[in-house]
């Protein structure tokens, strides 16, 4: 508490928001404990952590969502107290939320309208939001229904809404998460500019290079509490990744010596219609694996990397069966099942719903993707005991915490779900393993985790396809990287020769024929 | 009287409890709770609202007894539905197996008892219009309440904030949780509207339609009043068109086999079940993204503690 003072003299401002020994309980289980935290008007604070570290909690609390079970909040020196988040907002708190809080068959200016507190009438809503959009440079139809639009776009309507209230202090969790690069600078730009207006910002993330170059302090959670202040320029990825984890992160690394060996995975001119109106065409595909190798695929998000994925899982067969060749079989025509039982195994991108079913079991979940192989089914009866030794195992052998022997995939978090999938797939000891998005909304330690499996999974002879929009993660890990654009793939490049630049232009779709790497191979 | 105009008579008379019964489904439904008790709350309606009618001799006092049990009824539903978030659809079919067998007991009382049936309004000069002044100026109350009821069901649901909410928490439970709107709340009075109107659809059978009770008598209109809403793709303007056209079959069924012609009745009897499909095969091929339904329909909400 002192030091609070102390500090907020220091600087000569009074906090805008402050949080004092602010606590929530579960039942026995502390989500945040005593937590203070300090936040000064034009201010950009980042908000640090593992996932399970606190961070939601407590900006829920501050946002009105959560009661605090000890503790309070004190905006500009004053104790409030919030019944809810129309209450925040009265205040002068707004939140853009992680996963959108918005509604998909209502129109912009509806959503906008939801957010906002009732006294206007719904044609001066619209009329301001197409001027606070004008403002700050995100232009939106007010009209549009919001399935018709971009993640994007989403999040511009996510902004606008918080603005439009018109707050001094914003809230945004993780909101770079889901934006390609360029649409994160514009972010930074809008946020530079909502600071240099006096407001402040509390900012989570879990791109930490994106803390360094946007926020003035950060605050580091773990286990509930929190451990540390400090300014994030004065530090390093790696120092603040230290704080957040209690210690070292293993630093990933490739083993010394990889044999590179036979062709895994063939894929030969792989062309597929989508199946709803709003998929992408894959538009003749060709690539070639070889055990011991990993490959990487970059792009943004909707290239038809859902597409390439399901073709190649078999969740869509495709006509020709000479199109996917898995470890010398054809097998464009064959399902699931009997590609599993060729060594192949799938980790898709969502984890809630299609890498697991989430009111399910850990257990059953094991059995859903293991029945092909192995012990788990005997002449059709469940091998209880059997699914529970694969949980038992993934759970020792990649360090995943839960509270119970087996609870459903739905309560655990993000992290933890996934190294528990990651770990089903390869304790299975695949030749192929085609994954997409390993550590998308994962923290750093559960990620170097998951790198690392993919990088031994490799070394031990299987082939490794990853599907990634993070372009650091594909450097570490890949040998070689493709872009997939518009449901085309360009021709791979060792990923040593692969500059950013180079890639970034692919992204963008400006070449898909990589200059450098003769095409005479495709069809 | 002409037969036209007896045949428009009679399909605004069966067109009115589907109506009625249809449009507080629909904004049941569009608040995100799939109550299929329809027809429970519906024949409770009839029961209490023709017991209500006899004893107290008073058309209106009728009405409100259906009203007050409709609601009784819908709120066993929201107790379960949202109160113990227990599954919507096993929840809305015990609702209306419950509905049948309480509406026996109720009733049971009131069978072969008479009530004069509710009185048609007459303006002198208009209502003697030859054709249309019977038809628009000489029914009973009920017919006018019900459409000025879905005018105002879509005023509110298009042109007022609540409305925005209602329609907001039937899309998306989470996102409306997180702004902070109450959605259980919002949801009970969704629930009570529907079981009210049920409640009055019910009521309409025996104090309008047919002057007398017997056990059953709602017949399936509660199902077809559930078709209509999905038929009517949730907007009320649709629905005053499907539940006339709706309504209509069932009295062509009726002409059909008076003029004998050979169309098995259980052939129209399922035609508003087959022109649902249809109707949603073709929104389903039309619409390219987005959803029709309420994209919450059904799906139980808890919010965080």
């Amino acid at each position: 508490m002192l030091d609070t003072t102390s500090a907020a003299q220091h600087t000569g401002a009074t906090p805008l928001l402050q949080t004092v020994a602010l606590t929530k309980r579960y039942g026995t289980f502390l989500a945040n404990d005593k937590i203070d935290l300090d936040i000064r008007p034009q201010e950009i604070h980042a908000l640090l952590g593992e996932n399970g570290a606190g961070k939601s909690t407590l900006v829920k609390t501050i946002y009105g969502l959560i009661q605090p079970s000890e503790g309070e909040i004190r905006w500009q020196g004053r104790t409030i107290v919030l019944s809810g988040p129309a209450d925040a907002r009265a205040h002068g708190i707004g939140m853009v939320f992680q996963h959108f809080s918005l509604f998909d068959n209502l129109t912009v200016a509806e959503n906008v309208a939801l957010g906002l507190d009732g006294k206007e009438a719904f044609k001066d809503i619209s009329a301001r939001l197409e001027q606070v959009s004008r403002t700050y440079g995100l232009p939106l139809d007010p009209k549009r229904e919001v399935w018709q639009l971009s993640v994007g776009e989403r999040q511009r309507i996510e902004i606008v809404r918080a603005l439009m209230q018109n707050p001094q202090f914003l809230i945004l969790d993780e909101p770079t998460a889901v934006l390609m690069p360029q649409e994160a600078d514009q972010l930074f730009i809008v946020l530079d500019r909502l600071k240099a207006e006096g407001r402040a910002i509390l900012y989570i993330s879990h791109k930490l290079e994106e803390v360094k170059r946007l926020c003035d302090t950060a605050t580091i959670l773990r286990g509930g509490r929190k451990v540390e202040t400090c300014n994030p320029k004065a530090e390093t990825a790696a120092s603040l990744a230290r704080m957040m984890v209690g210690g070292e992160i293993k630093e990933v690394k490739a083993a010394a010596s990889r044999q590179i060996t036979v062709p895994r995975l063939l894929v030969n001119d792989l062309s597929l219609a989508p199946d709803d109106p709003h998929g992408v065409r894959l538009e003749h595909i060709s690539f070639e694996l070889r055990g011991g190798e990993i490959l990487g695929i970059a792009g943004v998000a909707g290239n038809g990397q859902d597409e390439l994925f399901a073709a190649l899982s078999g969740e869509r067969l495709a006509k020709d069966p000479g199109t996917i060749v898995i470890d010398g079989h054809a097998a464009g025509h064959l399902s699931i099942t009997r590609r599993r039982r060729l060594g192949a195994a799938f980790i898709p991108e969502e984890r809630l719903g299609h890498g697991t079913a989430p009111r399910m079991r850990l257990s059953e979940n094991a059995l859903l993707t293991g029945h092909a192989i192995g012990d788990m089914v005997f002449h059709g009866f469940v091998n209880t005991a059997a699914t529970l030794k694969t949980v038992d195992r993934t759970t020792e052998t990649f360090d995943v915490r839960k509270a119970k022997r087996d609870p459903e995939a739905a309560s655990l978090s993000g992290g933890n779900l996934q190294k528990f999938i990651v770990g089903r797939e390869i304790l299975r000891g695949p030749v192929v393993l085609i994954v997409n998005q390993p550590t998308w909304g994962v923290d750093a330690g559960a990620a170097a985790v998951i790198r690392q499996s993919l990088l031994d999974l490799a070394a031990g002879g299987a082939a490794v396809l990853v599907t990634s929009q993070d372009l650091d993660e594909l450097a570490e890990i890949t040998d070689r990287i493709a872009v997939m654009f518009h449901g085309r793939l360009s021709v791979p490049v060792p990923t040593a020769e692969a500059s950013r630049e180079t890639l970034g232009l692919l992204m963008g779709g400006s070449s898909i024929e990589a200059p450098e790497a003769p095409h005479a191979t495709r069809a | 009287m002409g037969l036209i105009e007896a045949i428009i008579l009679s399909v605004l008379a069966a067109s009115t409890p589907l109506l009625l019964a249809a449009t507080g489904e629909l904004v049941t439904e569009r608040s995100g709770v799939l109550n299929l008790g329809v027809e429970g709350m519906m024949i409770v309606g009839a029961a209490c609202g023709f017991g209500g009618a006899w004893l107290s001799g008073s058309i209106i006092v009728g009405a409100l007894c259906g009203i007050v049990a409709g609601i009784l009824m819908s709120l066993i539903f929201a107790l379960m539905a949202l109160g113990l978030a227990v599954n919507q659809v096993a929840t809305g079919l015990a609702l209306t197996i419950l509905g049948i067998g309480l509406s026996g007991l109720i009733g049971a009382g009131f069978v072969g008892e008479r009530i004069a049936p509710a009185p048609h309004l007459h303006i002198p000069g208009l209502s003697d219009l030859p054709l249309a002044g019977r038809v628009l100026f000489g029914e009973d109350g009920f017919v006018y309440l019900s459409i000025a009821l879905v005018v105002c069901v879509w005023w509110f649901l298009y042109r007022t904030r609540t409305g925005l909410i209602l329609r907001a928490c039937g899309d998306n439970h989470t996102s409306a949780h997180a702004l902070g709107y109450p959605v259980l709340r919002i949801r009970l009075y969704a629930v009570m509207f529907g079981g009210a109107c049920a409640g009055l659809a019910g009521a309409y059978l025996p104090l309008a339609y047919t002057p007398f009770f017997i056990p059953g008598m709602t017949a399936g209109r509660g199902w077809i009043a559930l078709a209509l809403t999905v038929f009517a793709s949730w907007r009320p303007a649709r629905l005053v068109v499907g539940a006339y056209l709706f309504g209509a079959v069932t009295i062509l069924q009726l002409h059909a086999q008076g003029a004998g012609i050979g169309i098995p009745s259980q052939f129209m009897s399922s035609l508003p079940y087959l022109a649902t499909i249809i109707v949603l095969v073709l929104l389903s091929r039309a619409r390219t993204g987005g959803s029709t339904a309420p994209a919450a329909l059904g799906t139980v909400f808890v919010p965080d503690r």
